[in-house]
């Protein structure tokens, strides 16, 4: 019970640490809209040559680019790590690490905090002046809203385990700037995973990429049956986690018995 | 309170073993002030963090509050307060009130007690005007404040403290250590601190420990190590006098390179 109240708390101050940047999630929510309309246009373009390219609409596809511009902020599609990750770089996570908190669920509340406050500031305002200047479908399966939080955890999972390679790489700067490039590419940002070739579609769609962006935007649009997206989802969430509690076992010993 | 058997912590630095701490065995009673000294790289902060159980040791072994720490770290952490000085334990973006109350959380105080045990640090150490104000803007006094009361807030019956004074101008110097000296005088809190401040051993420490190359080089009072070296004024010259000696006699141990600083994670 007190566990759930810290977690909560921490969940809390997540939400309000990033509240405090109200002027850069605003900043952030006009730059997604912006994008959104050009990339909307690009994809009308496109979608008026080839009608029914992935098996979208026209309104599909547009509702797609909205729904994923405001996906960028909760899943932090552009891949930054944690805020502990300048803990790891100043020793400080030796003392995080042994509190009697087990860091991958601290840092979980923290960021689905996070992910609550961006899905206000970012992802409401682009999916709302899509919706105005041009016509987006409303969520077809109910089940988007577990889609969504599903997608949240995948995005932390991920980011969890590329936050933590610092602990063996003295400069993770690399891993980070390999990291963005492989979630923007592979999540469906660029574009819907469907117009991808042969192999490359396979691999993209069963990365957990995909899982962040893709697929939620997929149960929103109900193109396919909720419960294998969501089992899909739920896949990359246990694997990721369990991966990040491995590493994180793995990162204690290092720091506490072996001393860096 | 606290006591270690021949507590020793060596390091792997690029494949070569090199001991930090080598052999050490001290104990402290319930109730004392104790300071430890001790050169740059002498084996003090890994010693605090053997005792804190951030460190697993090489070789011996510890008891704080009769406890293993290594083995029983998080049953050690309710009874035991740390302040680390260069490191701060508060959440930086959180106002300091909730850092408290995030500490509250984790060590699983009692409501009331934390209630009053916060109003009470809160007068003593005046938090009162920056108890709301984000810790990434205090000042480090103010944050040094911060870091003793989030240490304290669970009355712990021993407080570790590493380099406390460090980087304070001497006016947060001077409250944080009459603090200290309160808090063993009126609540009869063992204290043991590290520190490279003479000002802290003399306004405060009735014991003092000499660490050098990872070993108890000496072990008494002020006055005792006063008269170590005759003829020397001020405390200043008779540590500095021993630190040059006991590097000249001692055999000369590998010492840590900074670079490869224990805490830092990247090897």
């Amino acid at each position: 019970m007190a566990d759930f109240v810290l977690y909560l708390r921490l969940f809390q101050y997540g939400f309000r640490r990033h509240s405090t940047y109200l002027a850069a999630a605003l900043a952030g929510a006009f730059t997604n809209t912006v994008f959104g309309v050009l990339r909307a246009y690009v994809l009308i373009a496109l979608w008026e040559a080839r009608p029914g390219l992935a098996g979208y609409t026209l309104t599909e596809a547009v509702t797609f680019c909205f729904l994923t511009q405001g996906f960028i902020g909760p899943m932090q599609v552009f891949g930054r790590g944690l805020s502990f990750g300048d803990r790891i770089r100043s020793g400080d996570i030796a003392f995080d690490l042994v509190r009697p908190a087990p860091l991958l669920l601290w840092s979980l509340s923290e960021d689905l905090g996070r992910a609550a406050y961006l899905t206000l500031a970012r992802s409401l305002p682009p999916s709302i002046a899509g919706a105005v200047m041009f016509t987006m479908i409303g969520p077809v399966s109910p089940w988007f809203a577990v889609s969504f939080v599903l997608g949240v955890v995948v995005s932390f999972g991920w980011r969890y385990l590329v936050t933590l390679t610092a602990c063996w790489t003295t400069d993770d700067r690399g891993v980070h700037t390999l990291s963005s490039l492989l979630t923007f590419f592979f999540s469906g940002m660029v574009l819907p995973l469907g117009l991808f070739p042969g192999w490359l579609r396979t691999v993209a769609e069963a990365s957990p990429f995909a899982a962040m962006v893709q697929v939620p935007a997929d149960v929103w649009l109900g193109a396919e049956p909720a419960w294998s997206a969501l089992g899909f989802q739920l896949f990359w969430v246990v694997a990721l986690l369990g991966l990040g509690a491995l590493a994180t076992s793995a990162a204690r010993r290092k720091v506490v018995v072996q001393g860096g | 309170m606290i006591e270690t058997m021949s507590l020793g912590r060596d390091f792997k630095v690029r494949g070569v073993v090199v001991p930090a701490v080598h052999d050490l065995t001290f104990g402290v009673a319930a109730g004392e002030f104790v300071g430890c000294l001790g050169p740059n790289g002498a084996g003090k902060s890994t010693t605090i963090k053997m005792l804190t159980g951030i460190l697993t040791p090489t070789r011996g072994r510890a008891l704080v509050a009769g406890l293993d720490p290594a083995r029983q770290r998080k049953a050690l952490a309710r009874r035991i307060g740390v302040v680390f000085g260069q490191r701060t334990t508060l959440w930086w973006d959180l106002p300091l009130r909730d850092s408290f109350e995030l500490v509250r959380l984790l060590y699983k105080v009692d409501r009331n007690r934390f209630g009053t045990r916060l109003a009470e640090l809160t007068e003593v150490l005046e938090l009162g005007p920056f108890l709301k104000t984000p810790v990434r803007q205090l000042s480090l006094g103010q944050r040094m404040r911060g870091d003793i009361t989030a240490a304290l807030l669970h009355d712990p019956e021993v407080l570790v403290l590493d380099e406390p004074t460090i980087g304070l101008d001497v006016v947060a110097k001077a409250e944080v250590r009459s603090f200290l000296a309160r808090l063993n005088a009126d609540r009869g809190t063992t204290v043991l601190l590290t520190t490279h401040d003479l000002g802290d051993v003399e306004r405060l420490c009735r014991r003092v420990l000499l660490i050098d190359h990872g070993r108890l080089a000496f072990d008494g009072s002020v006055a005792e190590l006063r008269a170590l070296v005759p003829g020397q004024e001020s405390i200043e010259d008779v540590v500095a006098h021993l630190y040059l000696s006991s590097t000249r006699a001692a055999p000369r141990t590998p010492r840590r390179t900074p670079d490869a600083d224990p805490p830092t994670v990247t090897a």
